[in-house]
C-alpha cells in the first residue's frame, strides 16, 4: 500500500465505504443463491452483485485512482455500462430457457401461468 | 493513517468477495439442474471480476482493470451460449 500514503483521509473513508458496500452486497447475493428454494427465486439473487456490488466497487475505484493521479480516471465506466447492459439479457434468456425446459417436463416447481385480461386459456406463450 | 484504513478495508472486501466466490462455486457443484449451475457460473465470474478490481486497487496498478474487462466480456458470451444451448440444444441455428 505504498502508493496510498499521500491519500487524504476523507477519500480513504469514502473509498472504503463504497468498496465494503459493494463487496457486502455481492456476498449477500451469493448467499441468496444458496439459501433460496426454487430456481425462479434463485435467479434474482446474483443480480444484487451485478448492480450495486459492481457499482460500489467501481465508484470506489474511480474515486481512488482519480484522487491518486489528480485527474479524472473514468475507464471503469466501461465495465459498469457493459455489466448493466448484459446482465438483464443473460438472465432473461436463462429464465426463458428454464421455463421452456420445466414446461416440457412438467416439473413440480413450475410458476403459475400469467393471466391477462379477457383470456380464458393462458400459459401457452413462453 | 489513510493508507492503513484503505489497506484493511480492501483486505476485508477481498475476503468477502472470496467467500462469495466459494458460495457460488458450491451452488455450481451442487445445483440440481443445469440452469442452476449456469446462474451460479454467472455469479461466479462477476465475483471474480470484482475480486480482480479490488486487487488492482490494492496494488495501485491498472493492469488488473483490463483483465476484469476481459472476464466481463468473455463471461457474458459464455453464459449466453450456455443459455441458448439449454433452450434449443444448439448454439448457432
Amino acid at each position: 500500500m505504498n502508493h496510498a500514503t499521500d491519500l487524504p483521509l476523507w477519500a480513504a473513508l469514502v473509498v472504503s465505504f463504497f468498496v465494503l458496500l459493494g463487496a457486502g452486497l455481492t456476498l449477500i447475493g451469493a448467499i441468496g443463491l444458496v439459501r433460496l428454494k426454487t430456481f425462479y427465486d434463485r435467479i434474482h439473487a446474483p443480480s444484487l452483485g451485478a448492480t450495486w456490488g459492481t457499482g460500489g466497487i467501481l465508484l470506489g475505484s474511480i474515486l481512488l485512482f482519480s484522487v491518486l493521479q489528480s485527474r479524472l480516471v473514468v475507464h471503469e465506466v466501461l465495465i459498469a455500462v457493459f455489466v448493466t447492459v448484459t446482465t438483464p439479457v443473460t438472465l432473461m434468456l436463462l429464465g426463458r430457457a428454464a421455463l421452456y425446459r420445466d414446461r416440457s417436463e412438467n416439473t413440480a416447481d413450475l410458476p403459475p401461468p400469467l393471466r391477462t385480461e379477457g383470456e380464458t386459456k393462458s400459459g401457452d406463450a413462453i | 493513517m489513510s493508507a492503513t484504513i484503505l489497506s484493511w478495508s480492501l483486505l476485508v472486501a477481498l475476503i468477502l468477495l472470496g467467500l462469495a466466490m466459494v458460495v457460488a462455486a458450491f451452488r455450481m457443484m451442487r445445483g440440481p439442474r443445469a440452469q442452476d449451475r449456469i446462474v451460479a457460473f454467472d455469479a461466479f465470474y462477476v465475483n471474480a471480476m470484482l475480486l480482480l478490481l479490488v486487487f488492482g486497487m490494492r496494488t495501485g496498478s491498472t493492469l488488473y482493470f483490463e483483465a476484469a474487462l476481459v472476464i466481463a466480456l468473455l463471461g457474458f458470451v459464455a453464459t449466453l451460449a450456455l443459455a441458448k444451448f439449454l433452450m434449443r440444444g444448439e448454439i448457432i441455428e
